[in-house]
């Protein structure tokens, strides 16, 4: 049932992308809406695929890679869904939800088989939802960096029209990266003590120097800088942009190394 | 009775005669209720604005309604004869009129297509002529109608969106930048005309504070007074530059007054945050170089006015698309004042009267059946003599209401008393059909 509704997900993500991407390049009046509401639809048969997977497997549904992509895919379009009814900043659905979709087509990409949990991995999901939902803060600093970006050459090249239009005011999307960053650090910070306890209770040691260990570490202290960065020296506008566009690239490598490696302890 | 519209605008009369024959907001009430009594016309409405002086009305009779209108125009200014407002004026009638009263709400009309203002601006005639109770059934609906076909164009259309003069195109930025102004303060270099317009605009847009400064100080306080900003002297605005986060620089000196090294100060004492610098003056005042800092973004007269000339030309696109809606909206608006007539009322509700007595009568002689002639007479007499006795008095009244002011509003109460809509089509449709044979 779960990978029904899952796949039902991938095609109404697929839709929503797409409705999005024309909206990005035409002046489809309409288009906004239908694309947010195909989103919305999306959004129900995903939460319906984790919950039945959840109940399917007997427990909480975060422990393969699929499984963490999936999350990461479900938590992303539901920080849109929430800034759009709040904001109303249609342009941001044409940046996130191709991002979600990513995700989630990799994710479909892998292995769906349920893993039975061995009882010493009961709770690991605590360190995989912090660390995931880290990540989707940097995902949706990353994005607000990247229209800012956008924005800022429109505005410096005096080309006053198209996406221009579209996106929102400079100082807004700062806002809302420095807001993404702020949200995501603390996550990402439970996310490392979390999994360096979790370490510690099934191998023994806190710390033991691999890949997606270090990966992390070097993320945090990356994000570390740029947050003191923001409130002491004044890294905001075009140089925060810059950094948490180079950040998240980053973040994306580690992942993408550590799915390459499948040498999670619990993958 | 007819819809009529007389009136004159900045295409057909120069701004002399528009600005003598305005009638201002507080004489508006008494020209209002002058209208009202003035001999042919039943209801009246008047939109005068710098650009335009219209007089919509509903008269009886139209040739005489659009004569009286003009002589009750020349009143408006006792200096003037009617020969001489004649050849600047436009008459217009039933679904002309109409359709020009939208196109004027829709901004079509307007010496710049797509202005905000003019919607307002019918809103208020509109109001001030029921506050004068100088409007009535008919006007009612159709100046309504005429402000939600004007909010309809500005919905679906693009024709409002952006901006066409150079102060709104400096709003339009500084949006672009800052998300919200009302928080931002403004820094006016410079007390020029110019300058003062683009502020102007910031405050209405929400900017709430404002900064000035000028070589002579004198002119600065001047000018603070009446922006109720903060006067800067001239020798250390620089200073201050820190604090404003847009700054309009309209100054007459020939050199720069502003330099990348005061910007680039100013921006490391904000720690960063963006600076709209606008530079109207000529020559330059703020040096190019500006322009290239991180962070700060400069424009000039020229990009303004490009971005105007852009905007113009998709305007007028959007015009054509206004155009569409405005034409279909009026036949709607047509068919509703025919329906008011009294006339065709009247012979609505008589059949209405007589289908109802043949059928019931139909169905009580076949539940009687085998009646006498003499029966069967005497059963039909007394149907007819029900309806009759019944219509009587409604049909009085609506033949001796049928010329007074009044008339459409009884002609719409009997119309849904007796529930006639059907019958009314049909009639329509007939008409329509002779008028085709004939």
């Amino acid at each position: 049932m779960n990978v029904l509704f899952f796949e039902v997900t991938l095609l109404l993500y697929f839709l929503g992308t797409t409705l999005f991407l024309i909206q990005l390049a035409g002046r489809w009046e309409k288009g906004a809406q239908t694309a947010f509401a195909v989103a919305g639809i999306g959004f129900f048969f995903h939460t319906l695929a984790l919950v039945s997977r959840m109940i399917e497997g007997g427990h909480i549904p975060l422990t393969t890679m699929h499984e963490a992509l999936s999350f990461f895919s479900w938590a992303l379009v539901l920080v849109f869904l929430v800034v759009e009814l709040r904001y109303r900043i249609h342009i941001l659905g044409s940046f996130i939800l191709p991002l979600a979709f990513i995700s989630l087509i990799s994710a479909a990409a892998l292995p769906k088989e349920i893993v039975a949990l061995e009882p010493i991995f009961r709770n690991v999901w605590m360190h995989v939802t912090f660390s995931l939902l880290g990540t989707v803060a940097f995902a949706v600093a990353f994005i607000a960096g990247l229209m800012y970006l956008i924005q800022e050459h429109m505005l410096k090249s005096k080309h006053l029209d198209g996406l221009y239009r579209k996106l929102p005011a400079l100082d807004f999307l700062d806002e809302l990266n420095g807001k993404a960053i702020s949200f995501g650090f603390p996550l990402l910070t439970l996310g490392i003590i979390t999994g360096a306890l979790f370490a510690e209770f099934a191998r023994g040691s806190f710390l033991n120097w691999n890949a997606e260990q270090i990966g992390a570490l070097g993320t945090w202290l990356f994000y570390l800088v740029v947050l003191l960065g923001r409130v002491t020296v004044g890294w905001r506008a075009k140089k925060a942009a810059y950094l948490t566009v180079v950040g998240f690239a980053g973040v994306v490598f580690t992942l993408v190394g550590v799915m390459l490696k499948g040498q999670h302890p619990f993958a | 009775m007819n819809i009529i519209a007389l009136g004159l605008n900045h295409r057909t009369a120069p701004v002399e005669l528009r600005e003598r024959l305005a009638v201002t907001e507080t004489r508006l009430p008494e020209a209002l209720a002058r209208l009202k009594r003035w001999p042919g016309i039943d209801e009246g409405v008047i939109l005068s604005t710098c650009n335009r002086v219209e007089l919509y009305a509903v008269a009886k009779d139209t040739e005489y309604g659009l004569e009286s209108l003009r002589e009750y125009l020349v009143t408006i200014d006792s200096g003037m004869s009617p020969e001489q407002i004649e050849p600047h004026l436009y008459r217009l009638e039933g679904a002309e009129a109409i359709r020009h009263l939208f196109r004027v709400t829709a901004s079509l009309d307007s010496m710049v297509v797509g202005e905000p203002q003019i919607l307002g601006q019918v809103k208020d005639a509109f109001e001030a002529g029921l506050a004068q109770k100088s409007t009535g059934v008919v006007l009612n609906k159709v100046v309504k109608k005429a402000i939600s076909v004007g909010k309809r164009v500005r919905t679906e259309t693009r024709i409002a969106e952006n901006a066409v003069s150079v102060s709104y195109a400096a709003v339009e930025l500084a949006k672009k930048i800052f998300q919200n102004l009302t928080e931002k303060t403004v820094l006016l270099v410079g007390a020029g005309e110019m300058g003062k317009l683009a502020a102007r605009h910031l405050i209405s847009a929400g900017v709430c504070h404002v900064m000035i400064t000028n070589r002579n100080h004198d002119r600065a306080l001047d000018v603070a007074k009446r922006f109720n900003a903060l006067p800067v002297p001239f020798n250390e605005f620089h200073h201050e530059m820190a604090g404003a986060d847009i700054v309009i620089c309209a100054t007459a000196a020939d050199a720069f007054v502003i330099n990348p090294d005061d910007v680039q100060r100013a921006l490391h004492s904000r720690r960063n945050r963006p600076m709209f610098l606008i530079d109207i003056s000529d020559p330059r005042n703020i040096d190019p170089a500006v322009g290239a800092l991180d962070n700060a973004y400069l424009y000039n007269v020229d990009d303004l006015q490009g971005h105007v000339v852009t905007n113009m030309d998709q305007r007028l696109q959007e015009a054509r698309k206004a155009e569409e809606i405005v034409r279909s909206e009026v036949p709607s608006v047509v068919t509703w004042l025919k329906s008011l007539e009294v006339v065709p009322t009247i012979v609505a509700l008589r059949r209405k009267a007589d289908e109802i007595r043949r059928c019931e009568i139909e169905r009580i002689l076949a539940k009687l059946g085998g009646l006498s002639p003499r029966q069967r007479e005497l059963v039909e007499e007394l149907a007819a003599a029900i309806t009759n006795k019944l219509l009587h008095s409604p049909l009085i009244t609506l033949k001796a209401e049928a010329d007074s002011p009044n008339g459409s509003l009884f002609a719409e109460a009997a119309q849904r008393l007796f529930d006639l809509e059907k019958e009314l089509e049909r009639i329509a449709k007939e008409s329509t059909t002779e008028r085709e044979r004939g």
